[in-house]
């Protein structure tokens, strides 16, 4: 079949993706315009602050997991306060208040916001959309052990299965156990398998690679 | 925060989530309410959610605690090993000491 589309048949253009806009959707609309007309801040400011959120990736949480497993003294001031620990290599958090979590032999750790979908933002971006569902923040916390086999990760019986809701003011950031057979890699190197799934739980560090 | 209740817990202390329903805007999810689990952490202290979804202070900061559930006593069906947990961030008007 011709990559062109020169067939002689007519057919009705694909529909568009775009549904039509509920609600809230409307609701958001009326209110950003109202915002921007009475000029609390501009559509370029609001623009702006959009680019600079999409512009975060888990790369970020990736460098922050790899000093931690390369640096003892690190990681033990990671656990004590996140947030600090960010700031101390350079990621930029604002007002996040975060809290890392370490899988170790004995515990895995999955995060979850059942209430809304709240997420480490600053160090991994934007939250996947399966994240936000309702399916995934309604299961997680009722059977966590069945969600994370639906994403391939096996957690043994004898380790402890310890799920995070973020209900209210902090977030969370799971720090994976590093893979074995990676002694003497750079953190730039050790950072690519910190990936978003295991750094939110639903993966172990390193999964996929040989 | 200066204006904050103080804490009424420490690490290690038994607590029970308040059975209640009050309308509004509550942080506290309905699975947890009437459980009883262990203080893992105290957070800070933090304005009141429930006033400030109504555009009020929330002050005073209400001290915020992770508690530490087993699964076993939220579900009673839970299909996993005992020794699986779950932790929840809650407040200290949502908490009562736990015999």
């Amino acid at each position: 079949m011709s990559i062109h589309h020169d067939h002689d048949h007519p057919h009705a253009p694909p529909p568009d993706a775009d549904a039509d806009l509920s609600y809230y959707q409307v609701l958001e609309l009326a209110v950003t315009s109202l915002l921007t007309q009475k000029q609390v801040f501009s559509a370029d400011e609001m623009r702006r602050q959009i680019e600079a959120m999409d512009a975060r990736h888990p790369g970020l949480g990736g460098k922050l997991v790899a000093r931690a497993w390369v640096d003892p003294a690190y990681k033990a001031r990671a656990l004590q306060d996140g947030s600090a620990a960010a700031r101390e290599i350079g990621l930029e958090v604002g007002p996040l208040k975060l809290i890392v979590v370490e899988n170790t032999p004995d515990v895995h750790n999955l995060v979850v916001c059942t209430l809304c979908s709240c997420y480490p933002r600053m160090l991994l971006g934007l939250p996947p959309d399966w994240y936000k569902s309702r399916a995934y923040r309604s299961r997680a916390v009722r059977e966590p052990r069945a969600v994370l086999r639906e994403f391939g990760t096996e957690i043994p019986e004898e380790i402890e299965v310890r799920v995070h809701d973020s209900t209210a003011d902090m977030r969370y950031l799971v720090l994976p156990r590093r893979p074995a057979g990676t002694d003497g890699w750079s953190e730039d190197r050790l950072a690519a398998l910190a990936t978003r799934d295991s750094m939110v739980g639903v993966a172990v560090a390193g999964a996929g690679q040989s | 925060m200066t204006d904050a209740v103080p804490a009424r817990f420490a690490p290690g202390d038994r607590v029970t989530v308040r059975q209640a329903h009050p309308p509004g805007h509550l942080r506290t999810p309905f699975y947890a309410r009437g459980a009883s689990g262990v203080i893992e952490r105290l957070c800070g202290a933090f304005a009141n959610p429930e006033e400030l979804a109504f555009n009020r202070p929330g002050l005073p900061a209400q001290p915020l605690y992770r508690v530490r559930f087993r699964q076993a006593d939220l579900w009673d069906d839970y299909a996993g090993p005992a020794r699986d947990t779950i932790e929840i961030e809650i407040y200290q008007h949502w908490l009562e000491a736990a015999p």
